[in-house]
């Protein structure tokens, strides 16, 4: 939802994620430190939020010692990477199990909603920028435009407030927030974590259909922000590849319209275009943050926001982690691309 | 074991696999008959659902399905302890001495009937971890080196209870109401022990109990599934109960209109004067032992003059707040001893008088008044009501700046003593008075280094004689002696005490019209589903 | 007039003030015939001074409570209907845009002197500074920004004030490579050599040569970077790590009554119209002159 992607040239990124190719550890242990950080810094008094507001000093001052809390800052961290090692990223105080099993069952959920959202954003996007390309400076082009920079401008929570109020409330078309309706809770056995596969898998279409039907607005929601990056980047790729010569080439050659639109231009400028898509897959974990607080989707968008609020230092811990590696797993994806498919950087 | 099939039958959905999916359906069908759907916040449940270390709204009231203890409060009413597991009990003459006579036949979901065996080993283990509720049952001389001694089975149906300091009795056994005397089966949970735990782990997840309920399934901060314990002795009239993580209360009131759950647990006041009275929906509606305070910390200086403190309660509107923020969920209560629980006084003393309060502020020494800052959470309705507060103050020149917070961010900034003014809610530990009595009362020691952090503690309320009387109270065998202490105790605390006692809450849950019977309780421990019934 | 831009447009400036005078101008033109970048900018134009003459403008007092009269709807009192207290929403609206324009212009200040900062340094000193300073925007740069904020403002306690840094921490990198890069081209250009020669400290070369000519690039990036920064503070808001209430932030003022979207509607969407409205009319802005400066990116 932020403007780092709109705004921030792609040059720019691209030398950021080339210099940190050979660098993910340094990356990573810096991510670490970070959060580490930001999580002993809370206000909120850790053993509080295990404990509650009633217990006794010497049950807190028990937990103090048994989270090595009461030890140096230097001497926690060095614990913290230890058991990090081994992966074991401690347990959380709000679901009393380990948050790697908890990230296992709250990650294919955002990455559920994740992947259809930029999935509609591609099948959207691409043609748009295509065709506004084409037809440069036509009422298509400016409706493009408009549609695109409103993606950007507009809150993704407001524009989901809105989708719930007329499509839910109003219309009564859509279901509500959640994964599921309540009866299909605890129904399907779970294989991947993402409901809608999971309900296939195990043949129950009522509960796949359901499962579906909550999926559509939070990812159409979800989708218009990439949207309007991946529109504004083909188009602005497009116009770049049909003033090439090669084009003009083709054009004397007679071959077709659509063929040099599809063939020749738009072939030139995949692997850019998947540069940014990958870009904007990344982005999009912002905005699952987000979404998935007005849908009540059980993400890890909405599992980082609650152990927040909950001082849930481990968890918290945990889930940066995993976003911020994902993130940079999705950056170094698309400078890798970008290096080995494309010739003119080879 | 229910299967979605079985569940499905009677739903009008089920028809056709591949059928027009939901988003073209329109509005759907209501959830079927034999499952139950509650929109509820369950966000709050720490320690999960052990017994032995739940103490959380959510979870106490989980557990309350799932287990049963050995005394309850009376389900018809009233504060009048009966036999739940214990058929009947004997207490020797010096009050030190319990004997319990289990009712026989009682089976868990295992299928295997509870003994005394069971109830010694569920209390002793509540001591041995010794986690948040320990000190329920450590307040009486157990240890984890004497409970087994102190705590035992004599024989298959009896147990026995030797309590190393004498308290009354009533006090006792209101204690053993609470949720960590819910007894699990010693069995099953000795076979899942991991490192020592006592089952904790494996408990958290699982149940083990005689409840008319068992666990299937929890998902924090999403989902509960309950089903029916085949072998309860009460046997729930809907074989499973789905609970759904809604946070918003209008989302509940939402979802609760379109079908999509049978029962909202926390509707507010905007969206109740939406529902109460209308012929679509049933009304389950329980005063709880909740109250909603103010705290004034008498570190800070203007906050030590007992004229200053006297005004801030004399320049609340408590009546305006109730009646335009709260209506119907939280009313005018100013003891610290909630109604409901034995030996609470119903004076109200307080009531807005703007002159009154200034002239108590220029009696103080502030005549123009001061500044203050004001900690509260950040969940509707507490900024309404700060806010009002805010105003009410700003009437008589104290100027409140106020502080929003996450509630445990707020809890630690008063564990930590560095609150001006706050405001809080709490709710006693169990149903007899020297809960509450202790937390506001009694400060043995007002350095950082005391062993007892009490309520009173935090504010810096370092009061001699009210110390002593919650003591001496808590000893006292007289009963009606005992209530006389606490009648002054209270009536000392609205002269003297750091705290604005304003609201006590009433719990209200709404039901699809089709749907009754669901049992609140003055605490969640005592909240049962079985009874829900669904037409 | 047209002397005036007969000068201004003059092929042969003679002076360098006219030459880069010049060179305003004739973006200006090219800006002004992108209508949606006008309607940008006067949307731009018409939110600051709305929100400077917002005390003029509003009809209440924006946080004068009334509790009888929550959530009133709209009428000839309440422009826009009341709030959760009663406080008249269309005043809160108005006082909010200053919140808003106040956090962006208070995050800019911030943000812009320590990219410069950073990015200078590391472009003129090279070797270890260099990859030391790069490394760490790198590290800040791996995170989702709103993400890296979030944990930031909960470690510092939510507030307006946290939110500020915490934003403008998390959005100065691009900041720093952006004046990294221009400082590398300029290091090695004539002039410097030639300062360089004339004695000049590496401090000083840095602060009095290369930071202001990396100045006017960052002020364009500020243009394009508004929007992102408003959804991000409006974002925290919304999650309730922003302004606290009773502040008339636009995020906050969702977040409080976004449940009464059943009943009164108009109370939670009315904040998000202005979140919007002031976000798209940096982006149209930022757009516009994107086209005039760099025609490629379209």
């Amino acid at each position: 939802m932020s403007g780092t992607s709109d705004a921030s040239p792609l040059p720019v990124r691209f030398r950021a994620s080339l210099s940190s190719l050979a660098s993910v550890p340094i990356t990573l242990f810096g991510l670490i430190l970070v959060t580490f950080l930001i999580g002993r810094a809370m206000p909120i008094d850790p053993v509080i939020a295990i404990v509650g507001d009633h217990a006794p000093p010497d049950v807190i001052a028990r937990v103090r010692a048994e989270l090595a809390l009461d030890k140096p800052l230097p001497v926690q961290f060095w614990i913290y990477l230890e058991h990090l090692a081994r992966g074991d990223l401690g347990s959380s105080v709000m679901t009393s199990r380990p948050v790697t099993t908890d990230i296992a069952t709250f990650f294919p959920a955002t990455l559920e909603l994740a992947t259809t959202a930029i999935l509609i954003a591609i099948l959207l996007g691409v043609p748009l920028g295509v065709f506004a390309a084409r037809y440069q400076g036509s009422h298509f082009d400016h409706a493009v435009r408009v549609v695109s920079l409103a993606g950007q401008s507009v809150p993704i929570f407001v524009l989901g407030l809105l989708c719930l109020l007329f499509f839910y409330v109003k219309l009564g078309i859509a279901p509500g927030t959640g994964q599921q309706d309540v009866l299909f809770e605890g129904m399907v056995r779970e294989v991947t974590g993402m409901r809608v596969l999971d309900a296939a898998l195990a043949g129950d279409w009522d509960a796949f259909w359901d499962a579906l039907a909550h999926l559509a607005q939070p990812a159409l929601v979800l989708a218009y922000f990439s949207l309007s990056i991946i529109t504004r980047m083909t188009r602005a790729f497009m116009l770049e590849a049909l003033a090439g010569e090669y084009i003009v080439a083709a054009r004397a050659k007679g071959l077709s319209d659509a063929r040099i639109l599809w063939r020749h231009a738009f072939g030139n400028i995949m692997v850019p275009l998947i540069t940014v898509i990958a870009l904007a897959y990344a982005g999009l974990l912002e905005g699952a943050v987000l979404t998935e607080t007005v849908f009540s989707w059980p993400g890890i968008g909405l599992y980082l926001t609650g152990s927040l609020l909950n001082a849930d230092m481990n968890a918290v811990l945990g889930a940066t982690l995993v976003i911020g590696s994902v993130y940079v797993g999705l950056n170094l994806l698309a400078d890798l691309a970008y290096r080995l498919l494309d010739p003119r950087v080879r | 074991m229910l299967t979605r099939r079985t569940l499905l039958a009677s739903a009008a959905a089920a028809a056709v696999p591949l059928a027009a999916p939901a988003i073209f359906s329109g509005a759907r069908a209501a959830t079927p008959r034999n499952i139950v759907a509650m929109a509820k916040q369950i966000d709050d449940i720490i320690g999960a659902f052990d017994p032995g270390e739940s103490y959380e709204f959510s979870n106490n009231e989980g557990c309350g399905n799932l287990y049963r203890k050995l005394v309850i409060p009376d389900p018809a009413g009233g504060d009048r302890l009966v036999g739940d597991l214990a058929e009947k009990w004997e207490v020797s003459k010096d009050g030190a001495v319990f004997t319990f006579h289990i009712r026989h036949g009682v089976l868990f979901e295992s299928g295997k009937p509870l003994t005394a065996e069971d109830a010694a080993f569920s209390l002793q283990r509540v001591v041995k971890m010794n986690k948040t509720p320990g000190f329920i049952l450590t307040q009486f001389g157990l240890t984890a080196d004497n409970v087994e001694a102190m705590v035992r089975a004599t024989n298959e149906y009896t147990l026995e209870l030797k309590l190393p300091i004498v308290q009354a009795t009533s006090f006792v056994l209101y204690c053993l109401s609470a949720t960590c005397g819910c007894v699990v089966e010693k069995a099953t949970v000795l076979a899942n022990q991991a490192n020592g735990d006592l089952g904790n782990a494996w408990l958290k997840m699982h149940s083990a109990g005689a409840g008319s309920y068992r666990l299937v399934e929890w998902k924090a901060s999403d989902h509960i599934i309950l089903e029916a314990n085949p072998h309860a002795a009460t046997k729930p009239h809907v074989p499973r109960v789905v609970i759904r993580h809604v946070a918003d209360p209008s989302a509940q009131l939402l979802a609760l209109q379109k079908g999509d759950v049978d029962i909202a647990r926390d509707l507010v006041s905007d969206q109740l004067k939406l529902v109460l009275n209308k012929p679509d929906y049933n009304v389950a509606r329980r005063p709880q032992l909740t109250s909603m305070y103010i705290g004034m910390n008498m570190g800070v200086p203007e906050l030590q003059k007992v004229e200053a403190r006297q005004a801030i309660k004399t320049a609340i509107d408590y009546e305006a707040i109730a009646k335009n923020i709260t209506p119907n969920l939280w009313s005018v209560w100013q003891s610290f001893l909630p109604k409901g629980i034995p030996g609470a006084v119903a004076d109200n003393p307080f009531k807005k008088d703007v002159a009154k309060a200034k002239a108590l502020l220029a009696k103080a020494g502030y005549p123009n008044g001061f500044s203050v800052t004001l900690d509260h959470f950040a969940k509707t309705p507490y900024p309404e009501i700060a806010q009002a507060v805010q105003a009410d103050l700003a009437a008589i020149g104290v100027k409140v700046q106020l502080l929003a917070g996450e509630q445990k961010q707020v809890i630690s900034k008063t564990r930590a003593r560095q609150q001006q003014l706050a405001m809080l809610t709490w709710f006693p530990d169990f149903l007899d008075a020297h809960s509450n009595a202790q937390a506001f009362c009694q400060n043995i020691d007002d350095s950082d280094a005391t062993k007892l952090k009490s309520v009173a503690w935090r504010y810096h309320c370092f009061d001699k004689e009210m110390t002593e009387l919650v003591d001496a109270a808590v000893k006292e065998l007289d009963t009606k002696k005992r209530m006389e202490m606490y009648a002054k105790l209270q009536r000392d605390f609205f002269q003297r005490g750091p705290f604005a006692f304003m609201l006590q809450n009433v719990e209200i849950s709404v039901m699809r019209k089709d749907v009754s019977g669901l049992a609140l309780g003055v605490l969640p421990d005592y909240t049962r589903y079985a009874p829900i019934t669904k037409a | 007039m047209s002397t005036l831009a007969a000068w201004l447009l003059s092929d042969a400036p003679e002076s360098r003030r006219q030459a880069s005078l010049g060179r305003f101008f004739r973006g200006w033109l090219q800006l002004r015939r992108n209508h949606l970048a006008i309607a940008g900018l006067v949307a731009a134009l018409a939110l600051i001074l709305v929100s400077l003459a917002a005390p003029l403008l509003a009809t209440h007092d924006p946080a004068a409570q009334d509790l009888t009269q929550r959530y009133a709807a709209p009428s000839a009192e309440h422009w826009l209907g009341t709030d959760e207290v009663g406080r008249d929403l269309y005043s809160r609206l108005l006082y909010g845009g200053r919140i808003t324009l106040g956090m962006v212009v208070a995050i800019m200040v911030m943000v812009a002197p320590l990219g410069l900062a950073v990015g200078t340094v590391a472009g003129y000193a090279g070797g270890f500074a260099d990859r030391a300073l790069m490394r760490l925007t790198d590290i800040f740069l791996a995170f989702p920004r709103l993400i890296l904020a979030l944990a930031f403002v909960a470690a510092l306690k939510p507030g307006i004030t946290s939110a500020i840094i915490a934003i403008a921490l998390t959005a100065w990198p691009p900041y720093a490579r952006l004046a990294r890069a221009e400082t590398l081209t300029i290091r090695n250009s004539d002039f410097i050599a030639a300062v360089r020669l004339s004695g000049a400290s590496a401090a000083r070369i840095v602060l009095r040569h290369i930071a202001p000519l990396c100045v006017s690039s960052l002020i364009v990036r500020v243009t394009l970077d508004m929007s992102g920064i408003i959804l991000t503070a409006a974002g925290l808001g919304f999650l309730g790590m922003g302004a606290q209430p009773p502040m008339p932030e636009w995020g906050t003022m969702i977040a409080t009554t976004r449940g009464e979207i059943l009943d009164a509607w108009w109370v939670p969407i009315a904040p998000g119209i202005a979140i919007f409205v002031a976000s798209l009319a940096f982006n149209l802005l930022g757009d516009g002159l994107r086209d005039v400066l760099d025609p490629k990116q379209g």
